[in-house]
């Protein structure tokens, strides 16, 4: 049925997007996490979103999936503090290379899509109750 | 009589089932509004109901006389004359997504309403059924 493909549709998008909450969440929380400089701590991390259809005889319909989590390249932030327990010879700790910034606007773009995926889902229940309901009244 | 009330039901159905193919290519749409590369598609209503109810030619589908032929319809449009088309985007994103969220929820909001639209005149036309098989008035 037509409108349930809708359900699955929003539901994808709902999962991708709490994927992505998710990766901005540890990107957050992990954004003091100091480390050596010579250490491979902790990379910002992106989720990679991709449309892929919900049903092979109905390829208009199409969900997002989260192909893959990509590993931020830009390289560590190096702040001097010689009296932190990881500092190198020279003085030196690195920070993960996050940019907080950008990690929260990341965060509302995904909390706004999540919003109008819930509502695209309340709205298909909606129609979908109303059509049940014809032979009712 | 019976077959008046038929071809009600039919144009009624057809009418439905493009109203939530509609709703299933808009529902994509805002899916997919953070995917990159994915371009936003929506279909003429109109023209496919038409093409749908036999008014016109509809679609220039070419003949398949083997399984192995292509049609001639390009991916994602089957052969029942509903012609997906990509948008023509306001404010294209730098990710190549051309998914502009309100133009997709006003168009979503306004397909939903046509849906129930139809399906009240649906109840209609089965009230209207229920009233000639009654025999208490």
């Amino acid at each position: 049925m037509s409108i349930s493909n809708v359900f699955y549709i929003a539901a994808s998008a709902l999962t991708a997007q709490s994927m992505r909450l998710n990766a901005v969440a540890s990107n957050l929380a992990n954004a003091d996490s100091a480390h050596a400089s010579t250490a491979a701590g902790y990379k910002a991390k992106q989720v990679v979103f991709q449309a892929v259809p919900i049903d092979e005889s109905t390829p208009w319909a199409q969900g997002v999936e989260m192909t893959k989590v990509v590993e931020d390249t830009r390289p560590d932030r190096l702040v001097y503090d010689p009296h932190s327990p990881v500092a190198d010879a020279k003085g030196y700790v690195a920070y993960p290379n996050v940019d907080v910034v950008e990690e929260m606007t990341n965060m509302i773009s995904a909390s706004r899509s999540y919003q109008t995926n819930v509502e695209v889902m309340s709205t298909a229940k909606d129609l979908m109750q109303r059509t049940l309901a014809v032979l009712q009244s | 009589m019976l077959s008046k009330l038929d071809q009600e039901l039919q144009f009624a159905q057809t009418a439905l089932s493009l109203r939530a193919r509609r709703q299933e290519v808009l529902a994509s749409n805002l899916a997919n509004a953070d995917t990159p590369n994915y371009k936003a598609r929506d279909f003429d209503f109109a023209s496919a109901l038409k093409s749908a109810m036999g008014e016109t030619g509809g679609s220039l589908a070419l003949a398949t006389t083997e399984p192995g032929h292509i049609g001639g319809l390009a991916a994602g449009n089957a052969a029942d004359g509903v012609n997906l088309m990509y948008r023509s985007s306001v404010q294209p994103s730098l990710d190549g997504n051309t998914v502009d969220p309100d133009i997709e929820r006003a168009n979503f909001a306004d397909n939903a309403m046509h849906y129930q639209f139809l399906l009240e005149s649906l109840t209609g036309v089965f009230n209207k059924m229920k009233l000639a098989v009654s025999s208490d008035k």
